[in-house]
């Protein structure tokens, strides 16, 4: 699906101009809602909306055996769509490559950040171990939505409860909650996209700038200590990047990163104590 | 033990806490949420629109396509997302309800597109699913000749129960339970949609339906005080 070219040359003009057509400068995020336990039967949920973007993502707890290569670790399975109820665009059927892709950069950041605690899901070495199944769906797709999934999927992680586990016959007891949180660490990850027309970089795209977009990077940034720690990048379409655009996007992305999350950390900690 | 007193408390004709609120997706033509206490379902409507593949269309009417997705979370033990045999079924008989209401013959060669997401499941999911569905194609400004609504009657053991819960759905004593989805239409007061899980005699099904008819005039009152741009949550 693609907007006129009227529109597209419309946005790229603006941009030049350092503006946008809602108003924003051009790495302003819209406003960005959060909600958490939307659906009592999961192990955790959370809404979040950036604008007029709204995503939804569950996780579910499984037990099942660890992979070879890791016996003692849990395991994390990521899983989007954007079912046709979030655009007129979006057709039924399996997850295309756009809805695999975002699950696959969501998945990594949160994988590669370290920021859940995989050892301490193991059960018995070899056997079984704990896998964590999250579920992002596409409600209203107006731009960004791979930005709004990354943070729902950590959202939703934060204020999910362990489902009570069986020793004796070594099953869940799905539908029965301990107190327990999901072994979490410090290292939240934050992912952030950044996008290109024309050499002119901008942050959240609505779905018109997203149409029009040529190029973008994402990257899900930690800061454990004082440094900023990349743990997941990808750039997406066909525009080329160098290395001083690349340069600015990190630059870029440590500055939002101190002006967006804490604010966000504070909103969802604040969740995880209802 | 008789099923003198229902599990939750309620009274047998008593329907769980209702939300309704419409306009919920905004890229969508219609949209609504519905909800029975605890079993969430939104809706979006997408047309009328030109049906592709050509070869479906219909040049004296249009088709009404309905997906009911069933989200992996909603339920206790994870659900495998995409299409089962179950929400294939539960498409098709929320497709039949709808279509025999909207003035299908004003979209010759067009379908309108449902999608329903129950967000959170303790049953009736699909009662609640044709409750968004049929809001939202009011809020999308399709035809419609009149409104339907859809309730889940029960009999619990020998009695009828209306928004019958899952516990009372798994409840085994005496009779045992017996679940009747019921979608009725707001004026002519027929049935677009009946099915029936369990056992029930045959000179009681009169009071299902009676239970089910009456259940129907409130939620059509929620539905429309919702389509009225009301916002509508008894939880609170």
């Amino acid at each position: 699906m693609d907007i006129p070219n009227i529109n597209k040359n419309r946005i790229a003009e603006i941009l030049e101009k350092g503006k946008r057509l809602d108003g924003r400068k051009l790495l302003d995020y819209r406003d960005i809602d959060i909600e958490t336990n939307i659906s009592i039967n999961a192990e955790g949920t959370a809404r979040v909306r950036i604008g007029k973007t709204e995503v939804i993502a569950g996780v579910k707890m499984d037990v099942q055996e660890p992979y070879t290569d890791h016996p003692d670790e849990g395991t994390l399975i990521t899983g989007m769509e954007f079912s046709p109820i979030c655009g007129s665009r979006y057709e039924s059927g399996p997850p295309k490559i756009d809805a695999i892709e975002v699950a696959r950069v969501v998945d990594r950041g949160i994988r590669e950040s370290k920021f859940i605690d995989f050892k301490k899901l193991c059960i018995k070495e070899g056997e079984k171990v704990w896998s964590v199944l999250i579920d992002i769906y596409a409600i209203n797709d107006d731009g960004n939505v791979l930005d709004a999934s990354a943070l729902a999927s950590v959202a939703a992680l934060r204020v999910a409860r362990m489902p009570e586990y069986d020793e004796k016959t070594e099953k869940v007891k799905f539908g029965e909650f301990t107190k327990d949180s999901i072994p979490l660490t410090e290292n939240i990850p934050f992912t952030m996209t950044f996008h290109k027309i024309k050499g002119n970089l901008f942050a959240d795209p609505n779905r018109d700038e997203e149409d029009t977009s040529e190029g973008r990077v994402t990257l899900a940034i930690t800061k454990p200590k004082k440094e900023y720690i990349i743990n997941a990048m990808q750039k997406g379409d066909v525009a080329l990047i160098s290395i001083d655009e690349l340069e600015q996007i990190v630059k870029e992305s440590e500055k939002l990163y101190d002006k967006i999350f804490p604010e966000i950390d504070k909103k969802i900690e604040k969740l995880t104590k209802k | 033990m008789a099923y003198t007193k229902r599990l939750d408390g309620r009274k047998f004709d008593e329907l769980r806490p209702i939300k309704a609120e419409i306009g919920i997706i905004p890229n969508a033509d219609g949209s609504a949420m519905f909800a029975f206490g605890e079993t969430v379902a939104i809706a979006a409507v997408y047309g009328p629109k030109p049906l592709h593949p050509q070869h479906m269309q219909d040049p004296e009417k249009g088709i009404i396509r309905c997906n009911y997705n069933m989200l992996p979370f909603s339920v206790t033990e994870r659900a495998k997302p995409g299409p089962s045999r179950r929400s294939k079924e539960i498409s098709m008989i929320t497709e039949n309800a709808l279509s025999g209401v909207v003035d299908l013959k004003r979209f010759p060669g067009t379908v309108i597109d449902i999608e329903i997401m129950i967000l959170q499941a303790n049953a009736s999911t699909r009662c609640a699913g044709i409750n968004a569905a049929a809001m939202a194609l009011a809020h999308a400004g399709v035809v419609m000749r009149e409104m339907v609504s859809s309730v889940s009657i029960g009999k619990i053991d020998d009695k009828i129960a209306t928004d019958i819960t899952k516990d009372e759905e798994d409840y085994e004593e005496g009779e045992g339970a017996t679940d009747i989805p019921f979608t009725i239409t707001s004026n002519s007061e027929a049935i677009t949609h009946l099915q029936l899980d369990g056992k029930i005699q045959t000179e009681r099904l009169r009071e299902a339906y009676d239970a089910a008819l009456k259940a129907s005039k409130k939620i059509l009152d929620y539905q429309t005080r919702a389509l009225k741009g009301e916002k509508i949550d008894e939880n609170k």
